[in-house]
């Protein structure tokens, strides 16, 4: 399904700022594969997001989705094979427009956008339902600005709008991060009944080990722009945070005390 | 002192009044104009300083060369929206800043003004001799054409600004990083918002150029001024009026009211006496005003200045 052929980054490149953020980075998903991304601080966990996503063009290598070479699409063009939820909740909808403004906008993902009506009556009672799955009550406020939400129910809603139109491949930031523990595994709880429902292709970051663990069917560790660890299916299942710890230290070379900040429970 | 005051005729304040009223309308489109760049996309567009003279230019020339209104009309239009088009590939293309990219167009239009004009800073057109759309001589009908032409926009904008195309444009101004993760080219919706708006400030400045009979490089001077005092002078009267009540197409003929309103608050001031030359600080110290009177309101909820000694309580 997503196909990251030895791409490598560097940003401020011949300045004292000079960071090598990707190095050859190669990643290989298949379609249905939820990975979890583990990694410190730098590590250019969400500079491969960016990548994908295209926030900016890659030094080298090769970004292909679904038989599609992305590489020099810019980012406005690849949301329409993406999904994409931010750490920041405020990020990922238009505060000052309604709650239905927003799904219609992301329902017309990657279409052209003419001068037909922005809204149909169909799509209305389309948006009733799905608010209603969530749970939040958000159902009866498809007429709020978006700005009036708080920042758990904006993320639950960012995340279905990067779903409403079935994306090939769903990037998720950190997108708990943010968010207080309670909210955060609710809205952890819906990314993997959306991802399950729709069998979706999702790359998720997170800073939380047990929800990496718990979470998909396949983590990757990530150190100094390059992948250190790939693991999946019953080798997964089997991860306690005391092996990531162990295999973090062993493979970065970086003493414990260390890995105890960069990663944290 | 007295002799002031006796020298004041509430008669002849009552007669300036339709005339108010007209010249508002059309600042009240003008005000729609900026609407786009100021509200919808979040960016102060300079252009239309230039824009507006543009559009008079154009539409006094073409008449003068036998052209039929509409026709100069819609020339004048083009010719905004090529401004408008130039900011915006200004500021997409070559990365210049919003603002630095208005004020560069609005230079250049300066000069291009000039020339439009035949190189002479005014260019008059008579009502007597040509079949004009509106003009000071008939109030009245003054009135009613720029209501009408108001009408006519604000429903055009209620329309385009709900479709597909325009909510992408509200999308872009309210969170480019989300409209960009949605598929939308933020920098298309710069460049087109930018085009109507200048598309609009030009026509507002081409029935100008009618009403008053003349086209003066200098007409447009300010005019981004004058406008930001109709929005805000509207959207603030209208929201305490009506509240809760109020949408997009209630905020938009608010908007053109504010344009009326602005307008006759100069009528009045005129009207007292003051030397017109002071206009503009005038305007200028009345647009500071309403645009720092939300953060005030703010500030007197919250303030740091509250916590001084003693001051907490009485929050």
């Amino acid at each position: 399904m997503l196909d990251v052929r030895s791409i490598s980054k560097t940003f401020n490149p011949g300045t004292i700022n000079e960071k090598k953020a990707l190095s050859g980075l190669s990643l290989h998903l298949d379609p249905g594969d939820f990975v979890t991304v583990i990694g410190g601080n730098g590590a250019g966990k969400s500079t491969l997001l960016n990548a994908i996503a295209g926030v900016w063009p890659v030094d080298e290598g090769r970004i292909v989705l679904d038989g599609t070479d992305i590489t020099s699409l810019p980012e406005y063009k690849r949301a329409f094979l993406i999904g994409r939820v931010f750490q920041d909740p405020m990020m990922g909808t238009a505060p000052n427009m309604q709650l239905e403004e927003n799904l219609a906008l992301a329902r017309r993902r990657g279409q052209r956008r003419g001068l037909r009506w922005e809204l149909t009556k169909g799509e209305r009672e389309e948006y009733h339902e799905r608010l209603k799955a969530l749970g939040l009550g958000l159902e009866d406020r498809l007429k709020a600005k978006v700005g009036l939400l708080s920042g758990g129910q904006r993320q639950a809603l960012t995340l279905l709008m990067a779903a409403l139109r079935k994306p090939k491949l769903l990037l998720l930031d950190e997108h708990t991060a943010a968010l207080d523990p309670a909210t955060a595994k609710k809205v952890l709880e819906l990314s993997d009944s959306i991802v399950r429902e729709d069998r979706l292709t999702t790359l998720m970051i997170t800073h939380n080990m047990s929800d990496a663990i718990r979470h998909g069917n396949r983590l990757i560790m990530m150190n100094e722009g390059e992948i250190i660890l790939d693991v999946r299916g019953e080798e997964k299942a089997r991860l306690t945070k005391r092996d990531l710890m162990d295999k973090f230290t062993q493979l970065s070379g970086l003493q414990m005390e260390n890995d105890a900040m960069l990663l944290s429970k | 002192m007295a002799a002031y005051f006796a020298s004041l005729n509430v008669l002849k304040l009552l007669r300036s009044m339709p005339g108010g009223i007209a010249q508002g309308l059309i600042w009240g489109l003008m005000a729609l104009g900026l609407y786009i760049t100021f509200r919808l996309l979040d960016m102060a567009d300079l252009t239309v300083d230039g824009s507006f003279t543009t559009g008079g230019a154009v539409t006094v020339m073409l008449i003068l060369a036998g052209w039929p209104v509409w026709a100069a009309l819609v020339i004048a239009v083009l010719a905004g929206l090529l401004a408008g088009l130039v900011t915006g590939l200004l500021h997409t293309r070559l990365g210049i800043p919003a603002i630095l990219a208005g004020i560069l167009t609005q230079l250049s239009l300066y000069s291009i003004n000039l020339r439009i004009m035949g190189m002479s800073a005014n260019k008059a057109v008579s009502v007597d001799k040509y079949r004009l759309l509106l003009s000071s001589r008939n109030i009245p009908a003054s009135i009613l054409t720029g209501a009408v032409f108001a009408l006519i926009l604000v429903s055009i904008y209620y329309w385009y600004f709900g479709t597909e195309q325009g909510s992408a444009i509200r999308a872009t101004g309210d969170n480019p990083a989300m409209s960009r993760a949605q598929g939308i080219n933020v920098d298309r919706m710069k460049v087109l918002g930018l085009a109507f708006s200048n598309g609009i400030v030009a026509l507002s400045g081409g029935l100008m150029s009618q009403y008053q009979g003349f086209a003066d490089i200098n007409m447009g001077r300010g005019a981004i001024v004058i406008g930001l005092a109709a929005v805000i002078i509207g959207e603030v009267i209208g929201g305490a009026l009506l509240r809760k009540y109020i949408n997009f197409y209630v905020t938009l003929c608010f908007v053109v009211i504010g344009g009326v309103l602005y307008y006759l608050v100069i009528v009045i001031v005129l009207w007292l006496k003051l030397n017109s030359n002071d206009l503009k600080l005038f305007t200028a110290v009345v647009v500071a005003l309403f645009l720092a009177l939300p953060y005030l309101r703010v500030q007197r909820r919250s303030s740091f200045a509250k916590l001084k000694k003693g001051g907490g309580q009485n929050a």
